[in-house]
């Protein structure tokens, strides 16, 4: 282990950058560039760092590493505790590396206010990676709604033309969901007296509380995964956000509601996710078929792989709500797969949309013949999309369902008709935009991919394939983490048997919560 | 080495897709064609190490997953059913590789097929080198995978597009049932490979599992949802679909992976995973139904196709029919027997109508043709060989492996057994007749193709007929030297514990003394639907009209190949489709954000504009709301006095 704050420092150090740029002054052009450079060098150091992250973990503890706890507001018993296992420790790594790609993808395109532009992205990391690191429930309340604002405003500001709409939208539907964990968070600490991740695992809530604070959280996760029927903000988010902005929107922000459900729901309230596991089966099925149909149908590219995600992270739930070990490591792998993925298939669309200005899958065809370099790419992804095996889409949605299917047979029969009708929007797309005749007399001198866009997509690719040939990498550092997860949820479950109260009696619980302390 | 065998045609591959512009169309060629063939000769040696000296082996490359107890590498496997399965893949594929050199000379980018070829290649050969579900299954899709970037080859054509995907969609629906196999697989045996599995097998027979809320025995559970995916890779009845439109792609993809090789890779996984189906009779009677009823069905249909790939498609469809029902009765190797020799026969004839399409000026269609086999001596020779070959006149390949397989049929002695054996039968029949439909229809009568076509009409070049030739030496001796290992007196030594087949189940022996009519029948009905084809196409050529016309209904029965594609569509596309735009607009549009985000910010505004109504500015306004609230107040209180 490294004597100094390895997290924290991958945490603030894009923030240092972002205020180095808040104070560049000078012509526009020059502050534009110095922005683009600062955000470009900042936010590869900090990958850099954070594969020191991954480097010194130590894959046999089960425990938090690289722990660092300070006094904060020692009065109410909060400290800034940061740490990361298993399972926060590729999340972290997810968010550092999409952040360059990000920079570097908007390299060109953004063009206006690309100060503020840079500045929101960096911040946009350092709350990411916070969150992922945080140990204290009210740090990570802190950085979790923090990520709202940046990426509001990057929706808002640098977005499509109906993109006030989409921003409210997804900053009320999340907020919404949000203040119902809020309230949950102070719950707790009433009951317990702290907000100490680790020590509220042990707590041992009341199951019938549980129910009602595992609901307060599944309302804000579920928001963020999301989850049918609180999905629709998300094509909207997608369809008006900039490239970079949809590439951290499906690639880091959807996985803070799998991320929460692992390190909240499962640990904290294992009874309450007893008791929900079916309906969560049955809203992720639901997602899955619902949503793949509802892609079939997509005009425009970015709602059609933005539908696509909702299907992908419904293997997530159905894996996480398993609680075996395949289900939780292949929710794991898929929440870092999909990451990449619809990542660099936004980045795809960006590729199209920068030169065309269009996302209508009507505007394109027959692309193949002017871009053999981005149909390879564009091809590649939309395998790993459609789960082929070598490819990282496949170790996820594989190992998810087979832990599925030893849970319930009705799960797995249905979560895997998902994968034929993945097959066959996802093809389908691919068919309308690059095979066929270049007929459109505006796509004739279409230019293939530049070497800065190869750049961006050449790590994508690697993680991809890697993680596809040889997963173990990734999956090692999990086992004790996870082992420890579902240890613990089964001794939790024996010891406790659930009763659910009448609403009455819980409402008068509620009311009475001050007292009951 | 074995390891070599698998990965030579993906650095192959990997060369020619990735570098294809630096070294050019012939730099292409030759690395892939001479990776091509030095893998294929290494094959050669593997087979005779393994099946002839008999060192089994498994080489381990690294893991691949470890999550709990799921535990499995990357490996290669070789055993005898492995190396008979490599020396037939590596073999083929070699000569179609050179064949492909001359077919696709005028084509603008060579580089970028012989990759996907090489790459097929490699997916191929790692299938049947698995030692584990997951490896076998990586194989599968990768195999679908370059099926379908080379059915969809000419990019240009929406049909090879359409036909492109519809291969890999209902090639998914099979692999539905082939992952819920493999986790069922995992669930019960706590394992996915191969060894561990099939020690255990004995063990779990007859034990029960729970699917979809109802108690089955396990093994017929397993067996048939990973038969399932058989069904859909091997375009076995009601999954087939896909493979006649696949011949969209160019002729060697055909030849190479719509008969040869990877169609039959259903057959293969049937086979390989013997020991399990031996414990699940019911599951091998459903095999040996859907194998015998495919093999009947797509023969009829193969007799009113007009485009002269699609006839042999459909042959093949029939022939994995065949060798389906052979593993159904657990005539294994007979199986695999008949694989290898259809391997043989059946890429030859598509090359052979590769060759026929390539002389007239890329027709396909057979009315269009006819009168040519002077032209084209070297391809009417060994088109006649492949069809003499595939309707098993004797001593031809065919004629030991489809002889078998209807004997074994016959020898298991059941209903399932004389079901197949009599469609079999059938099927043989009509095989023979549309085989030789094709040969007169191509080759013979008056030549009706344009002026233009005929004047150009050309024997293709010696980089294509010697594939041809050397094919057409396959077609006629692998089944007499086959036959002693396959079926004869070293057939125990040859497969040692590659397949199980239970004593009770032993059909192949049983084979060997079925009456004399048994055997003499399929060698009857052969010459009988040659003579019927001859008296139709040739000595009668206006009959076939007239019997379209007498039997209209059968006719486009046939014709539109028993409706199949008509009633997908009607029951899964156009539903999918129309489900998945009522989803969006109404379930998401309407109801979800109506009642959602939209209705309750329309609520909220239309809430703010009522309230804002009342804020009129008028004085008058404002104090007759004072006044009424005065009156209510003062009733209140007096009625509280009250």
């Amino acid at each position: 282990m490294t004597d100094w704050p390895i997290l924290s420092v991958t945490t603030f150090l894009p923030l240092v950058g972002a205020v180095f740029i808040l104070l560049t002054r000078g012509e526009p052009d020059m502050v534009a560039r110095n922005a683009r450079n600062v955000a470009l060098w900042t936010s590869l150091i900090t990958f850099v760092v954070s594969l020191l992250i991954w480097a010194g973990f130590d894959s046999s503890s089960a425990e938090f590493q690289f722990v660092e706890k300070a006094e904060w507001l020692p009065s109410f018993n909060i400290s800034y505790h940061m740490g990361v296992d298993g399972i926060s420790l590729f999340f972290v790594l997810l968010s550092t590396l999409l952040t360059p790609i990000c920079v570097l993808a908007s390299w060109e395109v953004i063009e206006t206010r690309v100060k503020e532009y840079m500045i929101a992205f960096l911040v946009l990391e350092t709350l990411m990676v916070g969150m992922f690191c945080a140990l204290d429930l009210v740090v990570f309340y802190m950085f979790f709604e923090g990520v709202l604002l940046p990426m509001f405003l990057i929706i808002g500001v640098w977005g499509g033309p109906r993109r006030v709409y989409a921003a409210f939208k997804f900053f009320l539907y999340t907020l919404l969901g949000s203040v119902l964990m809020l309230i949950a968070i102070l719950a707790m600490y009433f009951d317990s007296g702290t907000t100490d991740i680790p020590t509220l695992m042990k707590h041992g809530f009341h199951p019938s509380w549980q129910i009602w604070l595992w609901l307060a959280f599944f309302a804000s996760f579920a928001v963020k995964v999301p989850m049918w029927p609180v999905h629709t903000w998300l094509p909207d988010a997608h369809v008006e956000a900039p490239t970079a902005g949809s590439v951290i929107l499906a690639g880091v922000l959807l996985k803070m509601g799998g991320y929460g459900f692992l390190r909240f729901s499962l640990p904290i309230f294992p009874e309450a996710s007893a008791f929900f596991a079916p309906m969560v089966y049955t809203l992720s099925i639901v997602a899955i078929i619902y949503t793949s149909l509802v892609a079939l149908a997509q005009e425009d590219m970015k709602k059609l792989i933005a539908y696509s995600s909702v299907a992908h992270m419904g293997f997530v739930t159905i894996g996480i709500f398993t609680v075996n070990r395949q289900g939780l490591e292949g929710a794991m792998i898929q929440m870092l797969s999909h990451g990449v993925v619809s990542a660099a298939l936004f980045l795809c669309v960006g590729v199209v949309y920068d030169r065309m200005h269009s996302r209508l899958i009507d505007s394109y065809g027959g692309l193949v013949h002017r871009m053999p370099i981005y149909a390879v790419v564009f091809m590649l992804f939309t395998l790993a999309s459609v789960g082929l095996p070598g490819t990282s889409g496949f170790i996820g949605e594989f190992l998810a369902l087979v832990g599925a299917y030893q849970a319930n047979t009705w799960v797995a029969f249905f979560a895997a008709t998902g994968v034929v009708l993945g097959a066959a929007y996802m093809l389908w797309l691919y068919r309308r935009v690059m095979f066929g005749k270049l007929e459109k007399e505006s796509l004739k001198d279409i230019l293939d991919m530049s070497w800065r866009e190869v750049a961006v997509f050449a790590p994508l690719i690697l993680v991809t394939l890697w993680m596809g040939i040889y997963p173990v990498s990734f999956l090692t550092p999990m086992h004790a983490s996870i082992d420890k997860l579902i240890k613990d949820y089964e001794a939790a479950r024996s010891t406790a048997s659930l009763t659910i109260e009448p609403p009455t009696i819980m409402l008068a619980r509620l009311v009475g919560m001050g007292e009951t302390r | 080495m074995y390891q070599a065998i698998v990965f030579l045609p993906l650095i192959g591959a990997f060369i020619a897709g990735f570098f294809g512009r630096v070294i050019g169309d012939r730099g292409a060629q030759i690395v892939t064609c001479g990776c091509m063939v030095l893998s294929a000769l290494l094959g050669i040696v593997a087979l005779h190490q393994v099946a002839i000296l008999g060192q089994v082996k498994t080489v381990d490359i690294f893991t691949w997953i470890q999550s709990g107890t799921l535990e499995l590498s990357w490996a290669v496997r070789f055993d005898t059913l492995t190396a008979v399965m490599v020396f037939v893949v590596s073999f083929c594929s070699t000569w179609i590789h050179i064949y492909s050199i001359g077919y696709m000379s005028h084509d603008t980018s060579i580089p970028r097929f012989m990759s996907y070829l090489s790459l097929f290649t490699f997916f191929m050969l790692a299938l049947v080198t698995a030692d584990n579900f997951v490896q076998l299954f990586f194989g599968w899709e990768g195999v679908g995978l370059c099926s379908y970037l080379l059915i969809g080859f000419w990019y240009d054509r929406p049909s090879a597009n359409a036909a492109a995907i519809k291969a890999f969609i209902v090639n998914r629906v099979g692999d539905f049932g082939f992952a819920l196999g493999i986790f069922a697989t995992y669930l019960v045996f706590d394992s996915v490979n191969f060894d561990a599995v099939f020690q255990a097998v004995p063990a779990k027979a007859g034990s029960k599992i729970e699917f979809l809320g109802q108690s089955y025995d396990a093994m017929t559970v397993l067996c048939l949802l990973l038969f399932v995916g058989a069904m859909g890779k091997s375009a076995q009845l009601g999954l087939h679909t896909w493979l006649p439109d696949a011949m969209e792609g160019p002729t060697p993809v055909s030849a190479l992976i719509h008969a040869a090789t990877m169609v039959t890779a259903g057959v293969f996984m049937v086979c390989r995973l013997s020991p399990m189906f031996e414990y699940a009779p019911m599951a091998l009677a459903v095999v040996a139904v859907v194998g015998a009823s495919t093999a009947f069905f797509a023969a009829t249909i193969g007799l009113v196709q007009n485009d002269i790939k699609r006839v042999i498609a459909y042959s093949t469809c029939s022939q994995l029919g065949y060798m389906f029902f052979a593993a159904g009765v657990s005539a294994y190797s007979a199986a695999i027997f008949h694989l290898m020799t259809h391997a043989f026969f059946k890429a030859l004839l598509f090359l052979g109508a590769g060759s026929v399409i390539h002389a007239m000026s890329d027709e396909q269609d057979m009315r269009k043709m006819g009168g040519i086999w002077r032209q084209v001596p070297y391809t009417y020779a060994v088109m006649w060989i492949g069809s003499l070959a595939l309707a098993g006149i004797p001593f031809f390949a065919g004629f030991y492996s489809k002889d078998l397989i209807l004997e074994a049929a016959y020898a298991a002695n059941s209903g399932v057994g004389a079901y197949a054996f009599w469609l079999g039968i059938g099927a043989a029949f009509l095989t023979a007749f549309y085989s030789w439909r094709l040969l007169f229809m191509t080759f013979h009568g008056t030549p009706r193709a344009d002026e233009h076509v005929m004047a150009h009409v050309h024997e293709s070049p010696m980089i294509m007929i010697v594939p041809l030739l050397v094919l057409a030496v396959g077609a006629v001796v692998s089944g007499f030297i086959g036959y002693e290992y396959f079926a004869g007196g070293k057939m125990t030594a040859f497969w040692k514990d590659a397949l199980l087949v239970l004593p009770q189940h032993n059909t192949i022996e049983a084979a060997h003394h079925v009456p004399f009519w048994v055997k003499a029948l399929p060698i009857v009905v052969a010459p009988a639907g040659i003579a019927l084809a001859y008296y139709f196409y040739i000595a009668r050529p206006e009959l076939p009209g007239m019997l379209v016309r007498t039997h209209e209904p059968l006719y486009k029965f046939l014709l539109n190949k028993w409706y199949f594609d008509e009633l997908y569509d009607m029951l899964f596309v156009r539903p999918a489709v129309w489900l998945g735009r009522g989803l969006w607009k109404g379930g998401d549009g309407y109801v979800i954000d109506g009642f959602g985000p939209d209705g309750i910010s329309a609520a909220t505004i239309r809430l703010a504009r009522r309230a804002g109504r009342l804020q009129t500015g008028y004085v008058y306004h404002y104090a007759f709301a004072m006044l009424i609230g005065v009156v209510a107040l003062v009733s209140w209180y007096l009625w509280r006095l009250h």
